[in-house]
């Protein structure tokens, strides 16, 4: 399960003066069970992107092989692509149109030919992921608040039981609480399911604590790809492009600076904590 | 795929038709429609043409841009050529078959309602391409403002005018957006017979709705919490008021209508002439 992006680029509105060069020459390989963080600007190309990867947005040059397979051949079936890599867009629950919250859950199984109590039984298993509980299925989705909204969109693609799941900003607009507790759900599913995860974002802080591989792009084209420590050392860099390190690596830096000679690759506070208390030892 | 849509759009360029002030480029646009159904012969069209293609190349928007306009008007355009191409009486028969039948008459008015539709089309295409809704508006008010004296809602017309364009390409955006977040569900809006794609359009359509009430809702709120009360005594920042090359073109285009006219009694003249 891994898709391979090869020299993608994309052009909105070619050939008249809304011309719009969102992706650049972009090559990238996921491979299976990653957890990735995809930052960028507003405008950096992170939405286009991911957009291609379920093959809503077809390239303008370029391939786009999963499995080894090329989306744009032939025999390629973009509807089992699309049940393979489920994408949440942001503000999902913009989407929610069905009477109850089950069966908006339902709509995308059913999409797929399953029968309605083979939908219904995934429906109710990505609701519980999502910790929706029985109470809520007979409900408006239109009355819960903005936060179950979202849980509920989030489960109405996890219904489709995708392999690989991608979230165009699923934070934005939530409070902190509401931010914590969906970024714990999809990790808890990442390290159960070992399903692969794409994260967008604008904010390094969300995404820090979570990822395994942070992918930078600016102006449409990747500009850094790693590990996050190895990302955040290029915090200068980072800024530049309107992005921030998460506070942490900027205390370390400073607290280095001074002459404490701490671990600067600490992400977390959890770590930057270990790192602190390692050299006071010392 | 819903980008395409031309109609009603801004193209923004530098030029001197942009420029104008936009009571003039409305007036103008009426002008030259009176000027399409007052030119009776081939001179008179062909000024038309000719002032047309003027104000095109001085617009600067690229020829196949507003042409794109002309596709919704495919249908409306080739069943007024077969009406009257085969309905108008004529006293020449050009061809016969059964009860149809091509006169002379009926091809030159065939021809003529097409090239007045086609220059229809295209003369305001141009006003919306060059102007932007709220000079469009500003402009609308203004022209309309003697109407205020007899009680006609002139403001509030405007208003809900520039609000009505403005929310066009939003609610397309969001159109397309809630489209693809229904295609990633597996949701298929393209096949199927009439009933199932109908039935297709509840996911579209719900959300749709839904948001369209909400943006309203958000934008009544945003003007209230600006005091907005209508158009007693609202001032403008930016008043309209005519520039010299504002002048110039008004002087243009009655020239110009003053020439279809003249182009008529010539015609006129030429055909008496002939006979």
């Amino acid at each position: 399960m891994s898709i391979k992006i090869k020299d993608v680029n994309y052009t909105y509105a070619e050939n008249t003066a809304y011309e719009i060069h969102a992706l650049k020459d972009v090559n990238l390989e996921i491979p299976d069970g990653q957890f990735v963080g995809l930052i960028g600007h507003t405008g950096s190309g992170k939405s286009t992107l991911v957009q291609h990867l379920n093959g809503l947005i077809k390239a303008t040059g370029g391939r786009i092989y999963f499995n080894g397979r090329d989306i744009y051949g032939e025999n390629f079936s973009m509807k089992e692509l699309r049940s393979k890599v489920g994408l949440v867009f942001q503000y999902p629950e913009h989407q929610l149109f069905e009477v109850d919250v089950l069966s908006d859950v339902c709509f995308g199984p059913k999409n797929l030919g399953f029968s309605r109590e083979e939908a219904e039984e995934k429906a109710k298993a990505a609701l519980c992921m999502v910790g929706m509980g029985e109470e809520y299925y007979r409900r408006s989705p239109f009355e819960l608040s903005g936060g179950q909204k979202r849980r509920v969109a989030i489960a109405g693609v996890l219904a489709m039981e995708p392999e690989m799941l991608i979230l165009d900003e699923p934070t934005a607009g939530l409070d902190p609480r509401g931010r914590d507790e969906i970024l714990d759900q999809i990790e808890k599913l990442q390290k159960e399911r070992g399903i692969t995860v794409v994260l967008v974002s604008h904010s390094m802080e969300d995404v820090a604590r979570y990822v395994d591989r942070i992918i930078v792009m600016n102006q449409g084209q990747v500009r850094f790809d790693g590990a996050p420590r190895e990302v955040f050392r290029h915090y200068q860099e980072l800024e530049a492009i309107g992005l921030a390190a998460p506070q942490t690596t900027y205390v370390m830096q400073e607290l280095k600076k001074r002459g404490a000679d701490v671990d600067t690759d600490a992400t977390t506070i959890e770590e930057a904590a270990d790192a602190i208390e390692h050299w006071l030892r010392n | 795929m819903i980008r395409d849509i031309t109609l009603g759009q801004y193209y923004p360029a530098k030029s001197i038709i942009h420029q104008l002030d936009p009571r003039v480029k409305l007036v103008t646009t009426m002008v030259y429609i009176v000027s399409l159904f007052v030119a009776k012969g081939i001179s008179g069209y062909l000024i038309a043409t000719l002032f047309l293609a003027m104000v095109v190349k001085m617009s600067k928007v690229p020829f196949g841009y507003i042409t794109k306009g002309l596709k919704a008007i495919i249908m409306i355009l080739l069943i007024t050529v077969v009406f009257n191409l085969f309905l108008v009486d004529g006293d020449i028969v050009l061809w016969r078959f059964g009860f149809l039948r091509i006169t002379d008459k009926g091809v030159r008015t065939a021809v003529f309602m097409a090239i007045r539709l086609i220059y229809l089309i295209i003369g305001s295409s141009i006003m919306t391409l060059t102007t932007t809704p709220n000079d469009l508006t500003d402009g609308l008010e203004k022209l309309l403002g003697p109407l205020k004296k007899i009680h006609v809602p002139v403001h509030e017309i405007a208003m809900m005018m520039s609000i009505a364009l403005r929310f066009i390409p939003i609610l397309l955006e969001e159109t397309d957006k809630i489209m693809k977040a229904q295609i990633a569900r597996g949701a298929d809006f393209e096949t199927g017979n009439l009933i199932q794609k109908a039935r297709a359009m509840v996911p579209l359509l719900v959300p749709l709705f839904i948001s369209a009430f909400r943006r309203a809702n958000d934008l009544a709120m945003a003007m209230e919490a600006r005091c907005y009360h209508g158009g007693d005594g609202r001032t403008k920042m930016k008043p309209l008021h005519y520039e010299s090359r504002d002048k110039t073109a008004y002087a243009v285009v009655w020239g110009y209508l003053l020439l279809v006219i003249a182009a008529n009694y010539v015609g006129g003249l030429y055909a008496i002439q002939l006979l």
